[in-house]
């Protein structure tokens, strides 16, 4: 059984349709990231596989369950992680938990679950008082809390410093290896990259990639260089025949080939054309694209 | 069972730390028939102004808890999408409302206690009280007002919804005849007054604790009609994010 599948959805507020005959699946085990521009379709996905509202057409079935029809016989199942809130700001971080885990009664301890997202010490703290940081630990641990088959996270290190990030990634990575089926929301591509086995990709709406990440990195190639800001990116473009993206000194060319042959034509036509216009060329490299690359290829002109 | 117990041990835990509702719910009533109980300066045509106080506060007090009380911190929940996140638990609609009732419920008791004990104190003798009448009437009063408060906290953002329910509190308050007759205010108020249920709530309790003999069946259908129709808008329009 799938953990997680996804058949024609579409949502549609009124006129809006905000999801559009998506299709994808998430297996047990894995961390599928689901990324995309704000608005493209991401949040109206995964609240249907949550069950909070249902879809205008096509099916969806989490451990083979209707999530609308039948959610309260897949809540027992599965953890959710909100963007933000979900908590009274006068609720204590270890009442809170060892309500949740009553809650579920699936044999979790609050006090383990407080240690594990390493809310030890701010156990008697209420929500007000927590940082950012610790506020997203502690939502981690209600998810946590349904010891779930199906965990839908969403943006969990959004405002966690550096080191609580490496936590929770390490706890996210623990629960796919202990055969949870991770559904991870982010904006931050950088984690997508390190946790994610699968990625689907939204934009306006639709699925614009849904791969593995080694196979969205294998069918593609870039050629990264820096040189001079004054570099004429429009100029190089139109001279080589590709899109150009700048940021700073720093320039890239991703093309659909793997052919290393192509690969260094482009690397030889670029460097005669910088040296033709007496520009500097540091820091060459060629290699498959990082995900960053891909995210701003198949969402141009959309904000992350 | 467990989820049910966690849940009510969640709401009460809540409104033991939300201290300015506590002061509505418990303080503002004690105070009003403390004071108006010792002073006789209200038009209350009875011979002790505690006679008819005390229907009136208990009441005002069944309206602070299941209205006002639960009503805000409710709306608060909703803003904090505390209920959105419960609604992804095996927790439920009916468990969720189940616990919030017996809550509720808990603080009416409580409520009721004290007020009586002061009632007692200030010279109230309700010697021929019919109490089951009484609790039936506090039962049917916090449907009406529960519906009312779950109505506005449902539909309005937490803070428009704060000041609602305080300022829904004020009025009928004012003219729900708590305090007051009804008859001591204009005529056309006071027609206002008689289809509120704050009015009905005070008229069947008096009746009940007082055995006054008044005939009460329009103000019994009047609190009956909010108690059916307030839940049933309240269940109709609630939006839980």
């Amino acid at each position: 059984m799938t953990a997680v599948e996804v058949a024609n959805l579409s949502v549609c507020y009124g006129p809006l349709r905000a999801v559009d005959d998506v299709s994808f699946a998430a297996s047990f085990g894995e961390v599928t990231a689901v990324l995309g521009p704000n608005g493209a379709g991401k949040t109206s996905t995964i609240e249907t596989c949550e069950g909070f509202r249902p879809p205008t057409s096509g099916t969806v079935r989490v451990l083979g369950l209707d999530p609308w029809a039948q959610r309260t016989t897949l809540h027992r199942e599965i953890g959710v992680m909100l963007q933000e809130g979900g908590v009274y700001p006068s609720a204590r971080v270890g009442e809170t938990v060892a309500q949740y885990c009553r809650l579920y009664d699936r044999g979790m301890s609050p006090t383990e679950l407080v240690d594990r997202v390493g809310l030890r010490d701010r156990s008697t703290a209420t929500w007000r008082r927590l940082s950012g940081g610790e506020k997203q630990r502690l939502c981690l641990a209600l998810a946590l809390a349904a010891n779930p088959r199906v965990a839908f996270l969403d943006e969990p290190t959004s405002g966690v410093d550096v080191n609580g990030r490496d936590d929770v990634r390490e706890i996210i990575r623990r629960l796919a290896t202990d055969g949870c089926a991770v559904i991870l929301a982010t904006h931050e591509l950088d984690e997508a990259e390190r946790l994610a086995d699968r990625v689907v990709l939204f934009n306006r709406g639709r699925i614009v990639a849904n791969s593995t990440l080694a196979n969205l990195r294998s069918t593609r190639t870039t050629v990264r260089f820096r040189s001079s800001t004054s570099l004429d990116a429009a100029a190089l473009s139109r001279h080589i025949g590709l899109d150009v993206s700048a940021s700073g000194d720093e320039f890239a060319i991703g093309f659909s080939s793997t052919d290393a042959s192509m690969a260094s034509d482009l690397v030889s036509r670029i460097s005669v054309w910088l040296g033709s216009n007496s520009l500097p060329l540091h820091d060459l490299n060629v290699g498959g694209e990082r995900l960053e690359d891909i995210f701003r290829m198949l969402t141009k002109g959309d904000e992350s | 069972m467990s989820a049910l117990r966690s849940q009510i041990g969640a709401e009460l835990s809540l409104v033991r730390r939300n201290g300015e509702q506590l002061l509505v719910t418990l303080g503002i009533p004690l105070l009003l028939l403390g004071f108006f109980g010792s002073v006789d300066i209200l038009p209350a045509n009875t011979d002790d102004p505690v006679d008819f106080l005390v229907p009136g506060i208990l009441a005002l007090a069944v309206m602070s808890t299941s209205m006002v009380s639960l009503g805000i911190a409710t709306g608060f929940e909703r803003s904090y999408l505390v209920l959105k996140r419960l609604a992804a638990t095996p927790l439920g609609t009916g468990r969720l409302i189940s616990a919030k009732t017996i809550a509720v419920a808990c603080v009416e008791a409580i409520q009721l206690v004290l007020l009586v004990a002061l009632g007692l104190a200030l010279g109230w003798s309700p010697a021929s009280a019919n109490w089951f009448l009484a609790v039936a009437a506090v039962v049917v009063g916090t449907f009406a007002f529960a519906g009312i408060g779950l109505t506005l906290a449902g539909n309005l953002r937490g803070e428009v919804n704060l000041a609602a329910s305080n300022g829904l509190y004020l009025v009928l308050l004012l003219l729900g005849g708590v305090l007051f007759p009804l008859d001591e205010l204009p005529s056309f108020l006071e027609g206002v007054g008689r289809i509120t249920p704050t009015h009905a709530l005070a008229d069947v309790l008096a009746d009940a604790l007082t055995s006054s003999g008044v005939h009460t069946g329009s103000s019994w259908l009047v609190l009956g009609a909010w108690a059916v129709v307030m839940p049933i808008v309240a269940a109709r329009t609630f939006r839980w994010n």
